[in-house]
């Protein structure tokens, strides 16, 4: 086992304190809304090339890490993503938050990313090199159908509102093609405008539909941010890990997922923690109860997401391609290191590849005593500030967020500009999600089909490209299952109704316990 | 209005007195080094490799930013209202500033960027998986010819030098092959290494850090490039074809004539130094100095060139 060996290394002082460092760092930086994990590693880059490589790494990892778990802290305590990988979890954390249980969310959240984390470091470590081809095995065709599966999400968020909830997609669909097309360099939608050619960025999309209505609704209402009479504000440890012990198969069946996605270049943290919520969600005895406050969602977003740090390193040190953008950054640091990347990586230059692992698993470790604190620093600042004070607050880093994107002030234009449409849509009952979620997938949507029908046109074979490949058929059979999903359920629904009343007592007493 | 015109011209003035004053010696504080595209990407290893040695030869760091979007035409199109004092400079990129102007309008125009120095490019590179059935690249035209669109290149983006160079080789070979675009080299990398495509138009730099698994099949350049000596040039296999993207820097067009002498010395000064050619021939670019006197005629050599293939493109011309 040489590879305790380079446990030792990673453990020195200077390297646990650089880990820590890094950890509180990325935490600050991935809460606030608009500053990513690519800039918080982007940043840091230039600071790393005065240490030596592994010691870098481990600090770049640490802050990566960091930063994803940061991004569910204004998921869950102001509604607002702070990096795209926290979308979904706003979809249970902030409903949580506003009936008094923040304290548990965020302390869901910090079990379930370092679970998450460790999971995907752990398939890093023992499992990268064959893994490695399934980012190889998944062409455009993969990608489409991946997307249209993100998207079939969308009948299960809006439940009884389904009409509004395709629309709402449809015009996210719509803001992803603004802009200059990766595939032609058509430009669409701009309405001659330059502001626009760059299209609308995600960020800037998510900061404007999420976080603009709340500051508007904080304004206009009377109503206190958060319920803040009797909430616990403790760490509430206890209960959430008998909340996480209940529900260990979602949080191990997630993290796995967010590992496998997180191989995927081009999917990325906002599409595992989709994926694998939409799973969670299919597979509970109460899948009625997502949406509304429901710890297995958090869980399930969480682990997801963090996993796909290790996920995305996989493909990164493995094949020398990038699986997130953050890994672009760091990818791009190791060169400038003079670090040959690519195949012969782990096996040339492993004390490197290993000491940096185990730099990511104590990083990720870290988190948990880090991360509890920090969260519940920022849950006691977020129930504390008056409203007078925190609405300005966060009206002033939603305008810092979306400018430091590109350092752009059209994305902040757009921002604002979105926030406006999104809150009069949210008045009208189309809710945020949809339209983010049109915006997230669209482009890997689009760039799939055009590139699978491209290829498939070249082989005189669109069909077969589409729907005659193994992995693209088994995603098709996992969107059919989620798109009818409701129907499926209220024909099982009926059928356990025939049976004896009995049985649905227990049942329905068995998912309140949980 | 007047308030803004007024601001302008004091800080238009200031700029111009400050440039007069620091001409011999710039730089004399921090140098913003803009990127139009993302951290990771070639351009911007290229300028991480710059850094340490500009702060080394001119003793003041130089700040790396990014600002991106619209394949790099973001940042273009906002060059003009930087402060012209030598002290805001950006990375710029061929194909891309002839090419995206040309095809539509963009914000800028190619005449409004003001490049002072062009210092590298990374050569255009036929690219197979290793198990590919193209051994040389007589193997793939001999395939492309018996049977034509069936050849797929991956690429990244279009318009973009991959796309340029797929139709240019297209032409001199007499085939018709297929490009499809993806967003970006390691997209397209991904695309050959899981064979979803045929082949794939690449950069050396892409190459390089995919070692044996896969096979370049010919390279761009004017002579074998350090990095991949075994591999033949089109020029060796008959085929005139030289290019790749070439990368420089350019500075707002208001930055007067000597403080634009001052920064290509310096970027010259940098590109001559030992360490940095080693660092980058290692990394799979090839080295150019084209110094502010000479890129008005590299320009239109590659403006010349550009435009015939363009054409071919079906890009119009406005």
């Amino acid at each position: 086992m040489d590879k305790l060996g380079y446990l030792a290394e990673a453990l020195t002082p200077i390297n646990m304190m650089l880990a820590a460092v890094g950890v509180l760092a990325g935490i600050v930086i991935g809460a606030l809304p608009g500053l990513s994990a690519t800039m918080a590693v982007a940043v840091l880059v230039p600071f790393t090339f005065t240490m030596d490589p592994a010691s870098g790494l481990i600090v770049l990892g640490a802050i990566y890490t960091g930063a994803i778990y940061g991004g569910s802290y204004s998921a869950i305590l102001v509604n607002t993503p702070g990096t795209p990988s926290a979308i979904a979890t706003t979809f249970d954390g902030f409903p949580m938050a506003k009936r008094g249980d923040g304290a548990l969310a965020v302390t869901l959240s910090t079990i379930a990313s370092v679970t998450g984390g460790l999971v995907g470091a752990l398939f890093l470590m023992f499992l990268a090199p064959p893994l490695a081809r399934i980012a190889l095995a998944f062409g455009p065709p993969e990608y489409f159908w991946l997307a249209v599966f993100g998207l079939t999400l969308i009948s299960a968020l809006s439940v009884g509102n389904l009409m509004k909830g395709l629309i709402g997609a449809c015009f996210g669909l719509i803001l992803s093609m603004v802009g200059v097309a990766v595939i032609g360099a058509d430009v669409r939608f701009t309405m001659g405008s330059h502001v626009l050619l760059g299209g609308i960025d995600i960020v800037a999309g998510l900061i404007g539909l999420y976080c603009i209505p709340v500051l508007i609704d904080l304004i206009a209402t009377k109503d206190p941010h958060l319920r803040v009479e009797g909430a616990q504000t403790g760490f509430r440890l206890k209960e959430a890990f008998r909340l996480v012990m209940g529900d260990k198969v979602n949080l191990l069946r997630s993290s796995v997922i967010g590992t496998l996605v997180g191989i995927l270049p081009g999917a990325g943290g906002s599409v595992a923690s989709l994926v694998s919520y939409s799973e969670a969600r299919r597979s509970s005895k109460t899948p009625e109860r997502f949406g509304t406050g429901h710890p297995g969602g958090i869980i399930a977003t969480e682990s997801a997401n963090n996993a796909t740090v290790g996920g995305g390193f996989i493909p990164t040190l493995v094949l020398g391609i990038p699986g997130t953008p953050p890994d672009a950054v760091i990818l791009g640091a190791l060169l400038v290191q003079g670090i040959k990347i690519g195949p012969a990586l782990f096996t040339a230059q492993s004390q490197i590849v290993y000491t940096f692992i185990f730099g990511l698993i104590i990083g990720t470790i870290l988190m948990l005593p880090i991360g509890l604190m920090v969260g519940r620093y920022a849950y006691q600042s977020i129930i504390s500030i008056p409203k007078a004070a925190l609405v300005p607050t966060i009206a002033f880093l939603t305008v810092i967020g979306s400018f430091a994107i590109h350092n752009n002030l059209n994305d902040t234009a757009v921002m604002i500009g979105l926030g406006v449409v999104g809150w009069v849509l949210n008045r009208a009952g189309y809710a945020p999600s949809p339209i983010v979620l049109g915006l997230v997938l669209g482009q890997i949507a689009e760039q799939g089909f055009v590139q699978s029908y491209l290829i498939g046109n070249a082989q005189q074979n669109v069909l077969g490209m589409f729907f005659g490949r193994p992995i693209s058929l088994v995603i098709i059979v996992f969107s059919a299952l989620t798109l009818f999903y409701p129907l499926i359920a209220k024909a099982i629904g009926a059928a356990r109704a025939r049976r004896s009343q009995t049985d649905i007592m227990v049942e329905s007493g068995d998912g309140r316990s949980r | 209005m007047r308030i803004s015109s007024l601001f302008t011209s004091v800080v238009l003035a200031a700029g111009l007195f400050t440039a007069a004053a620091s001409a011999q010696d710039y730089p004399t504080k921090p140098v913003n080094y803009i990127i139009p595209f993302n951290a990771g990407g070639e351009s911007d290893v290229a300028a991480r490799l710059q850094q340490p040695v500009w702060e080394k030869l001119t003793g003041q760091p130089m700040v790396i930013q990014y600002v991106t979007g619209a394949g790099g035409a973001q940042a273009w199109s906002q060059l003009n209202g930087m402060e012209g004092d030598g002290y805001t400079i950006m990375g710029t990129n061929l194909p891309h500033i002839i090419l995206q102007p040309m095809a539509q309008d963009v914000g800028y125009k190619t005449d409004d960027i003001a490049n002072v120095y062009f210092f590298q490019y990374t050569p255009d590179a036929i690219i197979v998986p290793k198990d590919s059935q193209f051994k040389t690249l007589k193997d793939l035209v001999d395939y492309a010819k018996a049977n034509p669109g069936l050849v797929t290149f991956s690429g990244s983006g279009t318009n973009s030098a991959n796309d340029v160079a797929q139709t240019k080789f297209d032409k001199l070979a007499g085939v018709t092959t297929t490009y499809i675009p993806f967003s970006g080299t390691s997209p397209a990398t991904a695309a050959v290494l899981g064979s979803q495509v045929l082949a794939g138009f690449s950069y050396t730099t892409a190459a390089i850090s995919q070692g044996d698994a896969v096979r370049v099949l010919a390279v761009a350049a004017d002579e074998r490039v350090p990095s991949f000596p075994d591999v033949p040039t089109f020029k060796e296999l008959g085929y005139d074809m030289v290019g790749g993207a070439y990368r420089g820097v350019a500075v707002p067009k208001s930055t007067p004539e000597d403080v634009r002498k001052a920064v290509s010395d310096r970027l010259d000064a940098v590109n001559k130094d030992p360490d940095f050619i080693k660092k980058m021939e290692d990394g799979g670019f090839v080295v150019i100095n084209v110094p502010y006197a000479d890129v008005p005629k590299f320009m239109a050599e590659r403006e010349k060139d550009y435009q015939a293939t363009a054409k071919l493109m079906g890009i119009a011309q406005k």
